[in-house]
């Protein structure tokens, strides 16, 4: 059976493991490589890995860094930030990743995503999508870490990245991003059954719980967490076994 | 030290393999020179992507031939992984219809959901066997490899079929005919359980 992953997301700049709340007040939280050596011990099903400054720093993805750290990982690994280019996506898989999360590229040129399926396969495009929820609670996708509105639903959206060939979506509510008050299960529930590809839920776990709703109410077919496991006791071990004995099925330890 | 060829023909996470194989005490040979597959002691075909383009990239590159000159017909094990297993079969269905390396009889086919599952397959998954095979020696059925396709080999011949995992019904995770294996999961991103199959398949020079 399908075993449903618990995946530690590690956000970095400038080299340094960081972490924020609501995609600000970023904290550096340690160092990346030495958290990579840790999960690859630790037994984690995969890790996402995303440096939160290339975009804004108008920059490509860092190959030599990426190759540096993916000598650890003998484990499943999703790299994004700042990939714009198929050829980032090639350079990035030759560096060790296995997967590529495209974000703000995806909303601003859509086509990246069916070149980077028909290149490299539709199981390395992830389509990561930011978005927030207003007032109302209309939920609309923001790109370029959270700032600026792309005046799009997730679902539909994410619908939309289907089509053009994405292989998985990663889910992030930029609202609840570090605030430990749970996922954003109603929109995890609209993105999950809008499209047939896996979705990861992310952004806003607090305890093993919500994981759990995230799964069984949203619908996610995976769940990624980051504050969780930097600034509690809480582990990605201890969150499996609280989700098999749910009855969800997880990795034997 | 054993040398394992990883055959370069532009598509794969070749790093990734690569440094599996080191940690498992090999030296990994990256190449497409004939030269060098004349003496390596073992051989893998890593793949990422669609089968056309990668069956397309290995012809254009004439390794389909080198291969099979220097690693076939010699015995040498080779082992195809996830794309690089789909590739050892006659035929491909992913968009349009592709002959393949021929080496393991059989076609490959998307997976298609019987009960809602997800396209593509992603994540851990067992790995199921009644029969014993070397590249599974010390490996108990039911163990979790890390898997993420769309499409499954179907070989023609049920005794080429090691191993099979429930997904879409069921598919076959693991091939093997004479010194030619291939596995659907990725052993090189399966944690310590992959490593051991990727040390279990370096064995099988030595004995070879």
């Amino acid at each position: 059976m399908l075993k449903t992953r618990i995946i530690p997301t590690l956000l970095y700049r400038d080299y340094g493991l960081v972490k924020g709340v609501g995609f600000d007040s970023w904290r550096h939280v340690g160092s990346l490589m030495q958290s990579i050596k840790v999960y690859n011990m630790r037994n984690v099903d995969e890790l996402i890995i995303v440096d939160i400054k290339a975009t804004g720093d108008g920059r490509e993805p860092d190959f030599a860094w990426v190759n540096d750290f993916a000598d650890d990982c003998f484990m499943p690994l999703t790299v994004g930030g700042g990939v714009t280019h198929v050829d980032h996506v090639g350079r990035l898989l030759e560096a060790g990743a296995d997967k590529v999360a495209m974000n703000t590229a995806a909303v601003n040129d859509p086509a990246l995503v069916t070149r980077v399926a028909d290149k490299y396969g539709a199981q390395c495009a992830i389509v990561s999508i930011d978005f927030k929820r207003h007032p109302d609670g209309r939920l609309e996708v923001v790109t370029n870490s959270g700032r600026n509105p792309r005046g799009l639903a997730p679902a539909a959206f994410a619908r939309e990245m289907e089509e053009r060939g994405a292989g998985e979506i990663l889910l992030t509510s930029v609202d609840l991003d570090g605030t430990f008050k749970g996922y954003d299960i109603e929109a995890v529930r609209a993105v999950s059954d809008a499209v047939t590809i896996p979705v990861i839920a992310s952004g806003g776990a607090g305890n093993y719980e919500h994981m759990l709703q995230a799964i069984r109410d949203g619908g996610a077919t995976a769940v990624a967490a980051a504050s969780i496991f930097h600034f509690t006791e809480q582990t990605p071990a201890e969150a499996r076994a609280h989700l098999r004995r749910a009855g969800i099925p997880v990795r034997r330890d | 030290m054993l040398t394992v060829a990883v055959v370069d023909y532009g598509v794969g996470n070749i790093g990734s393999i690569s440094r599996a194989l080191t940690v498992c005490g090999a030296k990994p040979l990256l190449t497409d020179r004939e030269e060098d597959f004349k003496v390596v002691d073992a051989c893998v075909l890593p793949g990422v992507g669609a089968f056309g383009d990668a069956i397309g990239l290995l012809r254009q590159r004439n390794l389909d031939k080198i291969l099979e000159d220097q690693i076939i017909a010699y015995g040498i094990p080779i082992l195809g992984v996830c794309l690089g297993m789909q590739l050892l079969a006659t035929t491909g269905l992913e968009y349009g219809e592709h002959r393949g390396l021929g080496w393991i009889p059989g076609t490959v086919r998307p997976l298609r959901p019987t009960c809602g599952e997800r396209i593509p397959h992603v994540g851990w998954n067992n790995v199921d066997y009644e029969v014993p095979n070397p590249l599974l020696a010390d490996i108990p059925p039911g163990e979790d490899f890390y898997f993420v396709h769309s499409f499954h080999f179907a070989p023609d011949d049920p005794a080429n079929a090691v191993a099979t995992t429930p997904y879409c019904g069921e598919f076959v995770s693991v091939v093997n005919r004479g010194n030619v294996y291939g596995t659907q999961f990725h052993p090189e991103k399966s944690q310590a359980i992959g490593l051991k199959l990727l040390k279990n398949f370096i064995r099988l020079s030595e004995e070879s």
